[in-house]
């Protein structure tokens, strides 16, 4: 049959297409959106700076718990399902020593009290999230570690659901709000950028915590096992290094990073609920592909980029055509980011060493 | 209590003399956290309103009693060799154990206010741990952790022959009394009223029926025991076994055909939902069991399914055709044929995980786009699509009316899908796919049309699902955002799973497992998902290939020496095949 051959050729040509076609078609959103937009004026300086920090406040957030997803896929090559779970465990971890705390009245209008009943409050979420990580990797991954890529995947998603639905039962569907701290609803007197104090705490926050993570990956003996062994567990067993301790430091650090980002939220969007680590996962490995697996400096900039995306990108890209409430769009341009990247740039903005054959 | 189990394997380099305390304190430690959780979490609290054998046990005690038992039996089991006595009091040791964690329980909440944390942390739920005396009472639940994990142990001491009917016949007491109401019901209607009222309360076993259950199901499972039928009948010649199994057969496509008609409107409903999942798990057991690749949006064909149907055939507002069910049925195919092509296309180079997350990607971009004001003026919006007509227009009292017809036509459907499926298999295109599954590269070298391959894959499974959408959109009446959810494709990856990858009746007990049980048990609802977390992990750790897997996956994932202790009979448990192993 020499017609096959043939057949596969126009395939691959009517494909090649495609492939073109969708290109042109999403930078023509772009670019023409923008130009719009810009061009409309119904958006003034002021208004995109009030986007920018939004975004920021936001992709901060999501920096935080792209951390755990990127350092988990670099040495065990799995998604993390349950990485936002363990996010909205420390969120009502967090939530309950606030409700203590501001019974015992430290969360007044003395600021140098309220600062360090936040520092409480992020130590127990993070206490929270680490023992969350730990039971999940010890029940649903360690003995899967070995298992085809599919099996531990599935085993996360069913961590993720049972973790979900075990805190609905403990605390109920409803919503919590957290307490409110009075110092943090001000404005912040930072020219151009809008924000409320509370967003520079997030913001503040999370630079610092991701720079000491970043300081103990690439500095610390820790860090260096935990990078051994992603690279290769058999040679970094051979150098004496205990590679499932290693891994377990791994979750632990993801897991503490993603409570001390549901503290962050918590202070900033006030609300809590049982399954209000779902998106904010999806969106944090949306990140960390984003940034290019397996980086850590890269998670950070891709959680940045997917939140100022996400502010802006809506109304930049999408309202210049006359599209009705582009915010509710924000989730298709996160999205539709997500699935170009996968398919023009696997290997993410600074990620370079995820060949082919590892996804 | 998956974990108790594992604790108890975990061999020490103890002496068959020991007592094993560190098993047995693992054990008991376990169990207890595993007893607190119940309480917390509100089962115990939540169910003690539903009898399982009325004025004798309810749900939430069962479930603690069953967790002491686990407990009992993991402590126990490496003892027995040693003597039964010692078995029995290792028992009664870790229940004892695990029930103390439940006199701290109380005693913690007679001290501190664990509501202002816990919901379920409740006065009753005190009253119900401590048998209604308050802190005096604390010590009870040591007792009967005591009793059961000693009952556990006795258990474990006695010969196969004698436990495994004993087993079978509490486990049949836990069926019969979640089933009584949904048995009696139907029942009431018939000559049969006055042995359903005998038998069963409104929810619950009666005492007498309790019994009655007991002892017919440990005489029936030491029965089948002795005569072993299945193993006999599997040694007759060919033709006299198609004699016993033919009618055998016959007899379960009846049952299956006559099942909502002699169980009424309720089952019919939850019967459709189960064909509607079947026809649903088909299709993506072709993209996922076959050709490997997880979708994790395969609502978004199965919306596309339901609003191509709704937009054709709806007498309301965004109606466009006014067609009729079986004219739109075949474009909601071809349109989420076409959808699968145009999602599959840019995706087909990512791999693995990745593709996971890309596909649900999609699926949420769908979501939104269907509730948003983008498209208010074609879909709806968060007002959805009303009006659309039953495939079949009869009178309401007619046999056919409501979710009857749509359970036939579910089922017809599935069966032609499951054929199509079963012969795609062993197809060129079937043997591409598994080729494709087990490792990219490796087809891609023999010849294998990755692109072409993969793509077809996409489009048949977003067919089916497009089919089993628009199904469902008859069965309702009307579609709406907020019917796509990612909760619809994360239930359909399970059911692909849990029945086992790439096999067809794998799906079929699936289906019934995960959709069927919990709508039959809508008072569970807010469990449900709880349940199904659980069950995913415990099938992924235990069972990886599901629970009627194909031969090719169970051979995959068990090493040579499993296999050989696994015979083919499927209905011997794992626990008998680690009898006969161990000498």
């Amino acid at each position: 049959m020499t017609t096959v051959p043939r057949l596969d050729r126009l395939s691959d040509l009517a494909i090649d297409v495609f492939m073109w076609a969708f290109r042109a078609a999403i930078i023509l959103v772009v670019v023409l959106g923008s130009a719009l937009t810009l061009l409309s004026g119904k958006y003034t300086i002021n208004d995109w700076f009030e986007f920018v920090g939004n975004g920021l406040t936001l992709g901060s957030i999501y920096a935080m718990i792209a951390l755990g997803y990127t350092m988990v896929y670099g040495i065990l090559r799995m998604i993390n399902f349950a990485h936002g779970e363990f996010f909205m465990g420390g969120a009502f971890g967090g939530y309950f020593a606030a409700v203590a705390l501001a019974q015992a009245g430290a969360l007044t209008d003395n600021i140098l009290s309220s600062l360090i009943a936040i520092v409480i409050m992020i130590l127990v979420a993070m206490a929270v999230s680490v023992g969350l990580a730990m039971g999940v990797e010890r029940v649903a991954y360690r003995p899967l570690r070995n298992a085809p890529t599919l099996v531990p995947l599935i085993s996360a998603i069913g961590a993720s659901l049972f973790l979900q639905y075990t805190f609905r039962g403990f605390f109920g569907s409803g919503i919590y709000a957290y307490p409110n701290v009075p110092f943090l609803d001000a404005r912040a007197p930072i020219p151009l950028l809008n924000m409320r104090w509370v967003d520079v705490l997030v913001v503040v926050a999370a630079f610092c915590m991701m720079g000491g993570l970043y300081l103990l990956v690439m500095r610390s003996k820790i860090g260096t096992a935990i990078r051994a062994v992603s690279e290769d567990k058999g040679t970094a067993a051979l150098m004496g290094i205990d590679a499932n301790r290693a891994i377990v430091l791994t979750f632990v650090i993801g897991a503490a990073m993603a409570g001390a980002a549901g503290v962050l939220y918590g202070l900033s969007f006030r609300q809590v609920t049982f399954a209000m680590g779902i998106v904010p996962g999806i969106k944090a490995f949306t990140a960390a592909v984003l940034g290019g697996i397996g980086s850590v400096p890269g998670a950070m900039l891709g959680g940045l980029f997917l939140g100022l995306i996400e502010a802006v990108g809506p109304t930049l890209f999408l309202s210049g055509f006359g599209v009705p409430s582009v915010t509710q769009l924000k989730d298709v341009v996160a999205f539709t980011m997500l699935v170009l990247v996968l398919v023009f740039r696997p290997s993410g903005i600074l990620g370079e060493r995820i060949a082919r054959g590892r996804a | 209590m998956s974990t108790t189990a594992q604790a108890a394997t975990g061999r020490g380099p103890m002496t068959a003399g020991s007592w094993r305390a560190r098993t047995l304190l693992r054990a008991g430690v376990l169990g207890g956290a595993v007893a607190v959780y119940l309480c917390l979490v509100g089962i115990v609290p939540v169910f003690a309103d539903r009898p399982l054998v009325v004025g004798v046990v309810e749900l939430g005690q069962a479930a603690l009693l069953i967790a002491f038992g686990v407990v009992g039996y993991a402590a126990a089991r490496d003892l027995v060799a040693t003597g039964r006595l010692r078995a029995i009091v290792a028992g009664a040791a870790a229940g004892a154990i695990g029930g103390a964690y439940l006199t701290a329980l109380v005693l913690a909440g007679s001290v501190i206010d664990l509501r202002a944390v816990f919901l379920n942390a409740s006065p009753e739920l005190y009253d119900l741990l401590s048998a209604g005396m308050g802190t005096d009472g604390a010590w009870f639940p040591i007792l009967v952790g005591a009793i059961t994990g000693g009952l556990a142990g006795v258990l474990i001491g006695m010969p196969i022959a004698l436990r495994s009917p004993l087993l079978w016949g509490l486990g049949s007491l836990v069926f019969f009394g979640l089933f009584a109401g949904l048995l009696r019901t139907p029942m009431l209607v018939t000559p049969l009223a006055g042995l359903a009222r005998f038998l069963f309360a409104a929810d619950g076993l009666t005492v007498p029926g309790a019994s009655i259950v007991a002892i017919g199901s440990v005489a029936v499972a030491g029965a089948v025991r002795m005569t072993r039928p299945r193993q006999r009948v599997d040694a007759l010649p060919n033709a006299q076994r198609r004699l016993v199994v033919g009618p055998l057969a016959i007899l379960l496509v009846v049952g299956v055909l006559a099942f909502p008609l002699m169980l009424g409107p309720f089952f019919a409903q939850v019967i459709a939902f189960v064909a509607l999942f079947i026809l649903l798990g088909l299709g993506l057991n072709i993209t996922l069991g076959l050709a490997g690749l997880l979708d994790l949006g395969f609502v978004a064909f199965y919306a596309v399914g339901a609003y191509t149907v709704a937009l054709l055939t709806s007498t309301a507002e965004y109606g466009i055709a006014g067609m009729s069910f079986w004219q739109a049925v075949p474009f909601a195919v071809i349109v989420a044929m076409l959808f699968g092509a145009f999602l599959g296309l840019p995706i087909l180079g990512i791999r693995g995980d990745y593709l996971a997350i890309a596909t649900l990607g999609f699926g949420e971009i769908i979501r939104i786009l269907a509730g948003s004001d983008l498209l208010i003026d074609f879909l709806g919006g968060p007002r959805g699509i009303l009006n659309v007509p039953k495939p079949i227009e009869v009178p309401p009292t007619h046999w056919l009316a409501g979710p009857v017809q749509i359970y036939y036509i579910a089922l017809a459907f599935a069966a032609v899908v499951a054929f199509v499926a079963w012969r795609l298999r062993g197809s060129r295109l079937g043997r591409s796919w598994m080729a494709i599954r087990e490792d990219e590269d490796v087809a891609q070298a023999i010849g294998v049309n990755l692109v072409q391959t993969k793509l077809l894959a996409y489009m048949l499974g977003g067919g089916f699902a497009g089919l089993a959408g628009a199904i469902s959109v008859a069965l309702i009446g009307s579609v709406f955002p907020t019917s796509i959810q990612l909760q619809l494709s994360i239930n359909v990856v399970a059911i692909v799973i849990v029945g086992g990858m790439g096999s067809i009746p794998g799906v079929v007990v699936g289906a019934l497992v995960l959709i069927g049980l919990p709508e039959l048990f809508r008072e569970f609802s807010d469990y449900r998902l709880l349940f199904y977390g659980i069950a995913l992990m415990g099938v992924m750790v235990y069972r990886p290939e599901g629970l009627l897997p194909s031969k090719i996956a169970r051979r995959e994932l068990h090493t040579a020496e499993e296999l050989v202790a696994m015979p083919d009979a499927d209905l011997i448990t794992d626990e008998e095949i680690k009898e006969a192993s161990t000498p």
